[in-house]
Parts: structure tokens; sequence; C-alpha cells
């Protein structure tokens, strides 16, 4: 770390603000909130400011939760000046000028959500409560960050959601306080739908296994309807219980059943075993219907594709981001990452990142930490070199919306983070729905609560 | 008093302490020092602490008189829980109705699940108590989701109808208007300390069922608790059914869990599945053994033990550990790091398993057992004094 | 008709693991009285042994590719795996090919050793304590187990996939007359199944045929006499503790094809097994597969679409449900021995 602003990186940074100044006219106007630093829950008072990390340190996604305190760990230190800035140069915002934020010391406090509603709401409740967190972020599944979000909601901080791919997280269950940079199932089912339909026809009849859980639920129906929409057949969908490990008995009959394609709404676990049965069955040799038969997982994570390990190949679905993109903010992500580390970021850290870039920036913007300003610095931003191309924080339920990645499981691998390769990059405008389309409907966002 | 024994009293007495000063024992850290890591004096956490300690109490009323280990008890748990936030959405955010409701409600789970399970006895009893527990957990996961919002949990929307609800009264659970979650903060010099109305209220309530436990424990009915304990078939001989004792047994321990669960959900209004998993049924379990079955305190210190573990231990980073040994050299600070690494943060599991196995390996008796083996070594040259284990336990046995 | 062929199959096949993971649990039940938290583990580390071998086979050295860059664009490594480079690519593929066969050589003398430390080092002291103690030790000592093999292999699945001749399915459908493709099954999964029926029928003959045996069954009746007739049954005890061991742990190995091993695998299946062997009756061993057996296929019967669709969810209470219903019509399970745990 160095002290001194007349290095390369502070030099670059304070010619691409002025730029940025240049180039955005409506900077948004802060100064409401400028001297606002009390009337808030946690006012940081010191010279530091404190951010709760939240993610899964045990059970299954303990890896991926380990991924993303990576991504936390990396952002705090380009937060406050250290390593190469690595997003934070091609972000399009440059309010952070890698001193904190708002001049205040970037610290953190992490927790282990077990990947369980209620330890995830204990150990957020004691960043809040103890530490003083002023933002809780992280979490690597729907259940979790609903819960946490509604928390969050209620006791007036910021939620930045980490993984979170049901509908609900921004549909029915959103919240003032809470922010998904995460894409969802409806994306995933634009996205995945026409690519679908160029390499498989229209004509086609779908077979979903579907974890029994509301995450599973959502992206189920919305990957029926997108299919259905372009002419395909739902044979038939089978709720999987979430305890399932062996899924042989739900594989089995889908040969028969007269479907040629196969769509498993699993993630993590279930994917891999769900994925590796599939395959023991031989379902992807056999032809049906005089077509071959194919099997698509919507949800792709690269971690979790590696215990699949050969399985995966050939195999479609969709994916938040990819170490592989070549845009200037990926580039710099998995450089500063990579090196870091030594080896490739995964999705959710990406998003992780991302996300504290995103609130720091807000901060720095709104000129508070006070949640309702940020609130505010964040609805309907527009910014872009985060790695999603161009994107904008939707004012109306705080979804990012921005492109979606198809991605397909890599033939010949050439190491061992390189398991998926993008087959399309779905703009945004595909992927985009109305704020009270039904999959979305039934909640409120409800007036931003700053705790006190 | 109160019509306790002398020694009863003394216990009853000094647990009223502890709960009422917990705020400040659970502190004894300044704000910022190295060591605020350990403390453990936050509202959450605090609510945890006794609200357990109510689960706890409560199951070994079942597992430490009549010696039926049930292994599904986290089900009531859950569905005081559930009945819990059910009436908030209702009714308002009012906690009474709520947690008279859990109590009511898992009395009534208790008495269909304790009647079919207490045909059998040993670990066939624990396997049905087991297989209801698990079906109600897979159902609420799943096929119950209108009623528990499977995977997320029940919560509270601003469109529920919430009948009592004016727009005068806070939007958080309160007791006739005193919110849950207001806490009062004394700053004493580098010290803070919380003072949450949540953790009183809770602290109140175990302070009462541990009352009504200790009356249990020495009355006839506990007796005879007992009895079945030693041996049931003598029982039999005499002429005594032990089912009716042992189902009432079963009920008031469901009931007790219904009101941890409802507290919970008053404390923090969502209820989970998780709550009624089978590891959560497992956790109770272990909270009483750890502590000493059988004991009226063990419960209680098996709860805090293990839920001390999992919120303290489960929270330090690598971060935290550089803060600490930053005064050493830096190659005896890396190699320190490296050994305590594994333990702390996301290893917190391994050391919980460890602590079990010592536990139980060398003090058989539970915490319990060990705070008397301190207890004995003191007695006689000093006063017992701070460890709030070497405090007079009383054993049932 | 072949939807029923098809669930009898899974049913076979998922009854063979539990049977597998029961028969073991009773084993140590039935001569040793302690409830074995840990035996999950146990079979957790079988599977790990698979990981481990196949990790050990492909150790490889690393070579500077100049031609190929990894993703920070540095030159990339290319990794060639020893056992390649000295027998041969061809051979030596296929030697890490059958990585999870060759496993089982090396699993059972690790998991008899494991088998025989636990029983020395720990479960010994624990004869005479009451059941909750050894629940409450075993457990802690399954979370230990648990978390050191996360700490080496962390948290995901990793692949240990069945050797290439096993890839595919068998048709039976066009041996009994249907259509091909209706009737398909995993060549790996016939594999266990038949593997399964191997190890318990060495199992039981070993009880019963052997002198050995027979004092284990005796002791299992009566220790105390056994003891008296100046036969030193703990010795075989424990002898039959590492033999309870490497049977989970064989269970693991094979079943790493199946499922991509995880470190909390066993956890998955305790509560399970737990099930199977009330089940099947405390004590009994050949009540402990036939429950196996039966749970295994009456799990795979309400996965059935046309069954889920009269009544939802059943498949995921159909386990313990049954569990209700047969404890509560045979009060010691299928054939349970009177007086074993009761109390």
């Amino acid at each position: 770390m160095s002290n001194s602003n007349f290095t390369r990186r502070g030099l670059l940074k304070t010619s691409a603000m002025a730029g940025g100044a240049l180039a955005m006219p409506t900077i948004y106007d802060g100064s409401v909130w400028a001297d606002a630093h009390a009337g808030y829950l946690n006012a940081p008072t010191g010279s530091t400011v404190t951010l709760g990390f939240n993610v899964p340190q045990s059970g299954p996604y303990a890896d991926e939760g380990a991924d993303e305190l990576r991504a936390y760990e990396l952002a705090v230190e380009h937060l406050n000046g250290g390593g190469d800035g690595g997003m934070m140069n091609t972000f399009s915002s440059k309010a952070l000028q890698g001193n904190g934020i708002l001049g205040k010391k970037v610290e953190f406090v992490t927790g282990d959500t077990q990947t369980k509603s209620d330890a995830a709401r204990a150990s957020a409740k004691s960043m809040i409560e103890k530490d003083g967190a002023i933002m809780i972020t992280g979490g690597s599944s729907s259940g979790v960050a609903v819960a946490v979000q509604g928390l969050c909601q209620e006791a007036g901080v910021i939620f930045m959601a980490g993984l979170t791919h049901s509908n609900d997280t921004t549909g029915k269950d959103k919240k003032a306080n809470g922010f998904r940079h995460f894409f969802n199932g409806y994306m995933s089912a634009a996205a995945l739908a026409p690519v679908l339909k160029a390499r498989y026809g229209t004509d086609r009849t779908a077979y979903h296994l579907t974890a029994d859980y509301t995450w599973g639920w959502t992206q189920q129906e919305s990957i029926q309807a997108a299919t259905e929409a372009m002419g395909w057949k739902t044979a038939n969908n089978v709720l999987t219980p979430l305890a399932t490990t062996d899924f042989s008995s739900y594989v089995a009959p889908v040969l028969n059943s007269g479907a040629d394609v196969l769509v498993l709404n699993h993630y993590g676990g279930n994917m891999v075993n769900s994925l590796t049965s599939a395959v023991q069955f031989g379902l992807r040799e056999k032809q049906v219907n005089g077509k071959n038969f194919e099997i698509v997982v919507p949800l792709y994570s690269r971690l979790m594709a590696k215990g699949a390990g050969e399985n995966v190949k050939g195999i479609f679905g969709s994916t938040n981001w990819h170490w592989s993109l070549t845009d200037e903010g990926s580039k710099a992500f998995v450089k500063s990452f990579g090196e870091k580390y030594g080896f490739p970021p995964s999705q959710a850290a990406h998003t992780c990142y991302v996300q504290t870039m995103l609130y720091a920036d807000a901060a720095e913007r709104a000129g508070t930490f006070n949640p309702c300003g940020i609130a505010e610095a964040l609805e309907g931003f527009k910014f872009d070199g985060l790695g999603n191309g161009e994107t904008e924080y939707r004012a109306e339920d705080h979804q990012c919306f921005k492109d979606v990645l198809v991605v397909k499981g890599k033939d010949n691998p050439t190491s061992e983070f390189d398991l998926l390769e993008i087959v399309e990059i779905t703009p945004r405008a595909q992927v985009e729905y109305a704020v009270d389309h039904p999959m979305f409907a039934g909640g409120e966002l409800g007036k931003c609560n700053p705790g006190a | 008093m109160l019509g306790l024994e002398k020694k009863d009293t003394s216990l009853l007495i000094i647990v009223a302490i502890l709960t009422m000063c917990a705020p400040f024992i659970l502190n004894p850290f300044p704000a910022d020092s190295a060591m605020a890591q350990f403390n453990a004096g936050y509202p959450d956490l605090m609510q945890r602490f006794v609200i357990f300690g109510i689960f706890a109490i409560g199951f070994n009323i079942l597992f430490g008189l009549t010696g039926y280990l049930s292994f599904g008890h986290a089900a009531f748990l859950g569905i005081g829980s559930y009945s819990a936030v059910w009436m908030f959405k209702l009714l308002g955010y009012n906690i009474l109705p709520g947690i008279f409701l859990s109590v009511i409600t898992s009395g009534l789970f208790a008495l269909l699940i304790g009647y079919i399970s207490l045909r059998r006895s040993g670990i066939y009893f624990s396997i049905l108590t087991l297989a209801f527990a698990q079906m109600s957990f897979a159902l609420a996961y799943s096929v119950l989701t209108p009623l528990t919002n499977g995977e997320t949990g029940l919560q509270v929307y601003n469109s529920d109808p919430q009948y009592f609800h004016s727009d005068a009264m806070p939007n958080i659970p309160h007791l006739f208007g005193q919110e849950m979650q207001s806490t009062y903060t004394l700053d004493a010099g580098a010290w803070s300390f919380d003072f949450n109305t949540g953790y009183y209220l809770c602290a109140l309530i175990m302070l009462g069922m541990f009352y009504i436990a200790i009356r249990i424990f020495r009355s006839p009915f506990g007796l005879m608790l007992k009895a079945i304990k030693t041996n049931q078939t003598r029982l039999n001989y005499t002429g005594l059914n032990p089912r009716p004792y042992t189902l009432a047994a079963f009920v008031i321990s469901g009931m007790y869990a219904g009101l941890a669960g409802g507290l919970m959900a008053s404390m923090d209004p969502l209820a989970g599945a998780e709550r009624m998993q089978w590891t959560a049924s497992g956790e109770v379990v272990l909270m009483t053994i750890l502590g000493g079955a059988g004991t009226l305190i063990g419960p209680v210190l098996g709860a805090g033990f293990i839920k001390y573990f999992e919120n303290i231990f489960s929270k330090i980073n690598d971060t935290v550990l550089h803060q600490w040994f930053a005064f050493l050299p830096d190659g005896i600070e890396d190699f320190l790091i490296a050994i305590v690494h594994p333990f702390v943060g996301k290893g917190w599991h391994l050391t919980l398993g460890l602590m079990f196995m010592a536990i139980v390996i060398f003090l058989p008796g539970g915490l319990v057992e060990g705070g008397q083996k301190i207890a004995s070594k003191f007695r006689g040259k000093k006063a017992k004094d701070d460890a709030p284990a070497a405090s007079d336990t009383t054993p049932a046995e | 008709m072949d939807v029923i062929i098809l669930q009898l199959l899974n049913g076979l096949d998922k009854g063979s693991a539990y049977a597998l993971i029961a028969l073991g649990l009773t084993l140590i039940f039935g001569t040793l009285g302690v409830v074995n938290f840990a035996h999950g583990a146990l079979f957790m580390l079988g599977a790990f042994c698979a990981v481990t071998l196949q990790k050990i086979l492909s150790l490889s050295f690393e070579t500077i590719d100049p031609t190929k860059t990894d993703f920070l664009g540095n030159p990339a490594k290319i990794k060639t795996p020893y056992i390649e480079s000295w027998f041969g690519p061809e051979l030596g593929s296929s030697i890490i090919d059958w990585s999870v066969p060759l496993a089982i050589l090396f699993a059972i003398p690790i998991m008899i050793g494991v088998g025989y430390i636990m029983e020395r080092g720990l479960i010994k002291h624990f004869y005479k304590r009451p059941h909750a103690d050894q629940i409450l030790v075993t457990f802690g000592l399954a979370i230990v187990i648990q978390e050191v093999i996360k700490q080496f292999y962390g948290a995901n699945p990793i692949p240990t996939p069945a050797p290439d001749a096993f890839k595919g399915s068998f048709d039976f459908g066009s041996l009994l007359g249907f259509d091909p493709n209706v009737v398909i099954y995993p060549y790996w999964r016939l594999v266990y199944f038949f593997f399964a029926a191997l190890i318990i029928a060495a199992v039981f003959g070993f009880l019963q045929f052997t002198t050995f045996g027979m004092v284990v069954r005796a002791g299992m009746a009566d220790r105390e006499t056994v003891g008296l007739l100046g036969i030193n049954i703990d010795r075989r005890f424990t002898i039959m503790f590492g033999i309870a061991a490497a049977v989970a742990g064989l269970a693991g190995v094979m079943y790493a094809p199946i499922n991509s091993p995880n470190y909390h695998m066993g956890m998955d299946f305790l509560v399970l097994s737990f099930v199977v062997v009330v089940v099947g009756g405390m004590g009994s061993l050949p009540g402990a597969v036939l429950a196996g057996f039966l749970l295994g296929i009456l799990e795979s019967f309400s996965s059935m679409n046309e069954i889920k669709q009269i009544l939802p969810g059943i498949d995921q209470i159909i386990i313990y449900l049954v569990a209700i219903i047969i404890l509560l019509v045979r009060p010691r399970g299928l054939m349970g021995r009177k007086g074993v745990m009761e109390d």
C-alpha cells in the first residue's frame, strides 16, 4: 500500500475522473445527504467503515462461499487503494478514489450462513448488532438471500445480494433496502430459448426435473414459458426432493416419456448428481423421435460443473459472467484476482466483487452511508465497465438489467478452469421484462429503512 | 421460598442474577480491543442463549427424567415458529397471541406424535420421533409451501391482513408497543453494554420456565418420571401404567419447544423449515448431553456453549487472527496463524467436533460435572466466585 | 410394466447401498452394543479412498508449453501424469481410468486400519457408557473426520468416473422383448448391485461357516458365557469393528462413480441408515439387509410420476412413513431381537 498518489494508478484515476465528469452531464446529485452522517443505524463515526460479508463457509456451498470471500477481500483491497485497482479502473463511474469509501478505510467482518435461513440471519444480525456493519452482502442461495434481505429491511441496513437466481428475490420478496446484481430465472430462460431453438429446432418435447423448492419452481416456470413460446411441448415436470442424492429413479422414466430434451432445474450438488445420473443412463447417446436426445442445465456454475467432470461437455446453460469474457472490465478483474489467488474467479466471486464496488460507488456519489441515500443513488443507476457491458439498476425492483451469457460445456478443455465456452451474449433487450410481469408480481418494495 | 428447597432457591437466584446481568457478563472485553471478538453480549446472541436454554430445559424434562431420547424435538420448535408468524400475519405484530398459539399448537402436535411414538421405547422411540420430524421438515420445505413459504421461510408481508394492526403501532414485533428489537446501549469507558427489550422478555420467560422445571423435577410427578427411567418393568409390576406420565412429560417438553419457537419468531419474525431438520433435533440432544443430562442447569449451559461456538468462532477470520498476533515477529505470527486457521472461521465445525469429543471423554457428566470438579477443588480454599458453571449445580440423581 | 421393471432395478440399486451401510452398522450394534454415529463418515472415507487413489495415480509433473497461454496470458503449464510417462500414455491413462476398481484393494487395508484404531482408541472406552454418550462422542468424531476431509479436498463434489468400459447402459428391454431403449440400466449401477450382493454374501458366509464367525455369533447372543469359556471375545469384536468399517468403506468406494463424493455425503446417509437398521430390527443382520432393499425399492416406486400425481411429496417422506408403520405393527422392526437397545 502506498499513501502517495503520484503513482501510475493515481494519475490514471485522476484523469479518468475528469473524463467521467465530462462525459456524464446528469451526474446524480447527492448533496441532499451530504452532511447526514447521523440519523441512521450504525453510522460510522471513526475513520473506518465496516462491511459484513455473509457467505456459506460450511455445508455444500462452502467452496462457492470461499470464492465469494476472496472476491470481497480483493474488493476491499482495491477500495482502500491497494493492489492494481481491478475493475475500479474500468468502472464508468469514477467516484471511487482508492481511499476507502468517503475517506473512511474499509474494514470487514465475515460470517457463516451455512446455507440456512436461520443461521444466515443470526450471522447477519451479529454483524449489524455487534460489529456495526453498515451493509450486508453475500450468500449463495435464494432462500438465504430473501431471508437476509428481509432482515436488512427490518434492521435498516443495505443488503447487496450475492448469488441468488430466484425470480422472487426481486419479485414477490423485493425490498427497498435490497439490491441484486445477479440475473434470475426469467432472464436465463429468455436468453436460452433462442439458442435452444437455433440448435435443437422448434419441434421438441421437454421433460423437466425440478428441485422442489421456490428457486426450482420459479426457474422451471420461466423455462417452460419461454420454450413453449417458441413451439416446444412440455412432456412432464417432476419435482425432486432437495435432499435427493441419487436421481436414478427420476431419470429412468425420461426416455420412455416421448420427450427428447431433459431440462435439469437443479443447482449445486443436486445439479452435479442429476446430470451424472442422466449421463450414466446414456441418455445423450440415445435417439428419440428421430432426434438426438439433449440435456439442458439452465443455471450453470463453473465451480459446480467441475464436480460433474466430463459430463458437462456440450450441455447448454446460462451464466451471469464467465472469466473468459474479453471486455476490459472482465480482463482487469480476472487479472487482479488471478494474480492474487492463482486461478480465475467464479461468477459468484464476480457478482460479489461488483456488488461491493457498486455499493461503495453509490455511497461516494450520495456522500453518505445512509441506506436511503445509497438506495436513491443506486436506483436507476446506469453503469458500464464491470464485466457485463452496459447495466442498469432498475429503480422499481432493484434488479440489474444486463446482457446474459449462454454457455456450453466445453468439448476440449485446455485447463481445469476451462470448462465452459460462451456461445452467445444475449443482449439486455431480449431478457428484459415489465415490473408487473406475472412471474414477479405480488410484492412491493416498501420504503427504505435507515434503521433509526 | 416459592415452595422450593433452599438449594433450589439459591440455584434459581443465581440463574436469575446471571441472566439479568448477562449484558455485562457476556461483554467482558472493551469494544475496541482485539478480544472484543469474544464478546457475546449483543442482543441476537443473548436472545438465542435464553431461547435455546428454554428449548433444552424442556427437552431435559423428557430425556433427563424419563430417559426417552427424542430425536425429533425440533419439529415442535418449527411448529411453534410457524404458528407465531401466522399470528403476526393475521392479527398483527403483538407477540402475545403468537406465543400463546405456538405453545398450544406444539402441545397438540406433541400429544399426537407422543401418543404414537411412546408405544415404543429405546431406539425405536427415537427413530419414530425422528421420522415424524423429518416428515414435517420435508413437507414444510416443499408440498406445504402455501402454509410455510418453503425454502425462503415464512415472513410477514405488507399485504398481509394484520387485522389488529394500526398505524400507531410499530411495524416489527412488539409487546403492547414495546419493540422487541429496541436496544439501549450503555457506554462505560471503553466498554459498551447492550440492554435489549426482547432479551429481557425472553430471560424472564426462561426464569419462569426454569422455575417450573425445578418444580417438576421435585414433584411426585417428577419422581414418577425418574422411576420410569430407572426401571420401567418394575414400575409395571407395581400396577402403575407409566404411559400417561411419559406422555405428559413429552407434551410438556413439546410445549417448551413450541414456546422457544414462538419466542424465536417474536425476536426475529421469520420461520424457516431448517428449524425442523434432524440436525436441529440433534443439536438439542447435544446441548443436553453436553451440559449434563438430568441436571437442572446443564442443558442451559450446553445451549450456551454450542450457540457461542456457532456465532463467535465462525466469525474469526484471518484478518482477525492477524490483529491478535500482530505484536509477534512476522515468522512466528504466520506460524501461529497457520496453526489456528483450521480451527476458526470456516473450520468452526472442527473445533465443535473436537470439543464434543473432549467433553464426553473427560467429563462424562457434561459441563455440570466439570463445574463440580472445579468447585470441589476451590471449596474450602476460596469462596466460589466467577466461573458460572462452578456455581451451585444440582444433579437430579 | 417397463416402468415397474426400471424402478425395481433402481430400488435394488439404492437398496444395495442402504443394505451395505446398515449391515456394517448392525455388526457394530450387535457385537459391541455401540451406537456409531460415525458410520456415515466411514462410508465417506471409503469414497475418498477412491478419490485419493485417483489423485495419486494422476500425480503430474509440469512442463511449460510456450505455444499456449493460461488464463492470465502467461505460458501454459502442461501437466503430464508420472504414470503416463513411466508406462507410456496408453497403459498409463488406462491405469488412471481404472482407479476406482483399483481403489478397492487400496481401501480394504486402510478402512480396516481406521476401524481398528477407532475401536481401540476411542470406542473401547465407551462400552459401559450410556448410549447418549456414545452418540455424542461418535457424532463429534464424524464431524472431525468430515472437517478434516474438507480441509484437504474442499466442499465441492469431486468427479470420480468409472472405467470407460462401464460407461453407457445395458438394454434389458431387448432381452425381455420390449422395444429397444425402453428398459435400460447403466452398467456401473449393475456392477454396484452385484458387488453389494457379493459383499453381503461374504459377510454372512464368514459369520456362518468359519469358526471365527461362529464365536462372534455366539458372543453376540451371550457375551458373558462366551467370555467364561475362556475365549477372548473382545479381540474378535475389535476385528469385527474393522470388518464393519471395511464394508462401509467398500460401499463408499464403489459409490464414488455413481455420485461424485463430497465431504458431507456421510451425513446424508447417516440418518437414513439408522432408519434402515431400526426398521430391520436391532441386532439382526438379515433384517438390516432386508430393510435396506425394501426401503430402497419403496423409495424408487414412490418417485414414479403416476404415484406422485396422486400423493404429492410422497417420495420425500415414504421412508419415514414406512418406518413408522412397520415399527407400530412390529414392535422390534422386521427381524429384531428382544431386549436389544430397548431401554
